[in-house]
């Protein structure tokens, strides 16, 4: 009887990977735990913005223009009454659109051309990698009002052009984890196994670098909602009357910011906490996926 | 017969800021069927060069091999194409690594690798590929195999892992396996578990094998045949049993006398070989060994010795009869 207990207590937990992830991360992660909350609230807010708004995203009412906050509109209404509060979730859902689809555009991109790059070396290397910092020698907003300017303001040109920026920057990043894992001995052993370069990159160095590029995806989403907001803040992003938060920060924000100051304030706010959230979610997951990390607790 | 594999001149160098290394100078031997070749040198000797060499997988730059050729089963795997080498590697030739620890993706379950080379050269789907790892790791002896295929590496123990890499190895039924250091990253007695092992299953399997170590004990219990290595070159090649007995070559003589043996008289010293193993950038024009021999001679310095034979399939390359010597030398 004692001799059963004991052997259960030698054999490892039979828990998952990822149940293991969360377990720690709340664990020694508070704030990381926090920021993952906060990326959960404005994923539900986004996804599910035409169930929770109580008004239309476009619904003008002009008797009840630049009201302050009140029971009737949770954060006011701006110079045309429509209601700030439903305009702040769609905009969420436009945030959550564009985050995700150009960061995974993005993602693929610095995996492809890092794996790439990384694993074969050489003059392929040499060649593509000084693209690469030909590309990031210029300030990425100059070569995104550029492309804007040239694809005109809408939503795919947006995710496409965030997308391919911050997909070859992150090129680095990835080229530097393949290059540190092909040296590993058993990606020699699955050469003198016979397998081909493709099998050796998807089979024995693409689960190697996953760690980095979920950190790398998560720490993008947040950069592109930033530059994305930045973008829209300038007239170069999506244009109006779709209620991105960059564009509500500059039309009826900037404008009535004197008389209005929660016009502003609203989705200056949701910018900066979610974007702060997802880099400290992004840095949590750093920490504890790092495998020199592992077991150090 | 013909060998099953005859290696002949095969050099490898490798480019470096100080010129180019012969890594691997005109070194030849050969494997019969089912036999049992050691290939012994310190470290930096060009062993598992010569064998990555074999294998074609030198990273090129900044290695590669300009000269010589491999006979394999009648083909010359440095003329045959990339695809073709594919083919031969994990399939007719497979290869076992010296790290245990870091051989096997951490992030894949050991079933998955060690089936790997059936999927590649025999086309089976995954479930056959598993149902075949579980044979396998069997086979090498991992209590409870079948439940095994599932665990992911850092599950495993060194030795486990090293038998996991050989199981892997036997997948296809290599007719040549090469052990790189099988047993360095292991303990002393997991060692003698894991050489026993392969060498039964070499036996069962008639794969011949080639052991790469620079263990002379494991030499004497294992091998057929013994190859001794020194500065990318072969020096001495013969019988394990000759080896042993009659060393030819100062080197080897000089091996042997600094390895501690249990029949030995008490309290006798061990004798150590004076001096450095050489830079491999600046060999000196004659024998590679010269400048630590006790037996060196004027043309020694000058003139490269050939790999002769000294009788009974024993070769040396050097120009002193020591036999005739020995009793000169304090």
């Amino acid at each position: 009887m004692s001799a059963v207990v004991q052997a259960a207590q030698v054999l490892p937990t039979q828990r998952g990977p990822v149940v293991d992830f969360f377990i720690r991360l709340f664990r020694e992660k508070p704030l990381g735990a926090i920021g993952f909350v906060v990326v959960l609230l404005f994923l539900f807010c986004g996804i599910f913005a035409d169930v929770i708004a109580p008004y239309g995203m476009n619904q003008i009412s002009p008797a009840n223009r630049l009201k302050p906050p009140s029971a009737r509109f949770w954060l006011g209404t701006d110079h045309l009454g429509r209601d700030m509060f439903s305009r702040l979730l769609y905009g969420a859902q436009l945030s959550v659109i564009i985050g995700f689809a150009a960061a995974t555009l993005a993602t693929v991109i610095s995996v492809l051309l890092g794996i790439v790059t990384g694993y074969l070396g050489g003059k392929v290397d040499l060649v593509i990698q000084r693209m690469v910092d030909a590309w990031m020698s210029f300030p990425d907003l100059i070569i995104l009002i550029v492309v804007v300017s040239v694809l005109g303001p809408g939503m795919p040109q947006v995710i496409f052009v965030l997308g391919l920026v911050f997909g070859i920057g992150g090129s680095r990043i990835v080229r530097g984890a393949v290059v540190s894992v092909r040296e590993n001995m058993y990606v020699h052993a699955a050469q003198s196994m016979g397998a081909s370069t493709a099998r050796i990159l998807l089979q024995h160095i693409l689960p190697n670098i996953l760690p980095p590029v979920i950190v790398l995806f998560t720490t993008r989403v947040g950069a592109v909602i930033l530059v994305e907001s930045g973008l829209s803040f300038l007239g170069f992003g999506v244009p109006p009357p779709a209620p991105t938060w960059g564009g509500l920060l500059s039309g009826s924000g900037r404008t009535y910011m004197y008389m209005a100051p929660w016009l502003a304030l609203a989705p200056g706010l949701c910018i900066t906490i979610v974007v702060y959230a997802i880099n400290v979610l992004g840095d949590a997951m750093r920490d504890l996926l790092d495998p020199r990390m592992r077991g150090s607790r | 017969m013909a060998k099953l594999l005859e290696v002949s001149g095969l050099t490898t160098s490798f480019r470096t800021e100080r010129g180019p290394v012969m890594a691997v100078d005109s070194v030849s031997f050969d494997v019969d069927a089912g036999e049992t070749l050691a290939i012994v040198g310190e470290s930096g000797s060009g062993k598992s060069v010569s064998a990555l060499s074999l294998m074609r997988l030198i990273p090129n730059p900044p290695g590669e091999i300009v000269a010589g050729s491999v006979m394999f089963e009648g083909q010359d795997l440095l003329k045959i194409t990339e695809a073709e080498m594919r083919a031969v590697r994990g399939d007719r030739i497979a290869m076992i690594f010296q790290e245990p620890m870091t051989s096997l993706n951490p992030s894949l379950t050991v079933g998955m690798q060690v089936g790997e080379p059936v999927m590649l050269h025999r086309g089976a789907s995954w479930k056959a590929a598993l149902e075949r790892a579980g044979e396998l790791l069997a086979r090498v002896r991992i209590p409870d195999a079948r439940s095994r295929v599932d665990a992911y590496p850092h599950q495993f123990s060194g030795g486990m892992r090293q038998r996991a890499m050989i199981a892997m190895a036997l997948a296809c039924q290599p007719k040549l396996i090469i052990a790189d250091e099988p047993t360095t990253a292991l303990d002393v007695t997991v060692q003698s578990q894991i050489l026993s092992l392969l060498k039964e299953l070499t036996r069962e399997t008639g794969a011949a094998l080639i052991l790469i170590t620079h263990d002379l004990g494991v030499v004497a219990r294992y091998a057929d045949r013994v190859s001794v290595m020194y500065a990318g070159r072969v020096v001495e090649t013969g019988t394990a049993r000759d080896i042993y007995k009659r060393p030819q070559h100062p080197y080897t003589q000089g091996l042997m006398a600094c390895v501690p043996r249990l029949d030995q008289v008490l309290g006798r010293r061990l004798v150590p070989i004076d001096g450095q193993p050489p830079d491999l950038t600046r060999l000196p024009p004659g024998c590679a060994f010269a400048p630590r021999c006790g037996w060196v001679t004027e043309r020694c310095l000058q003139e490269r010795p050939s790999l002769d034979p000294v009788g009974n399939g024993h070769l040396k390359a050097c120009f002193v009869d020591v036999d005739a010597r020995v009793g000169e030398h304090v």
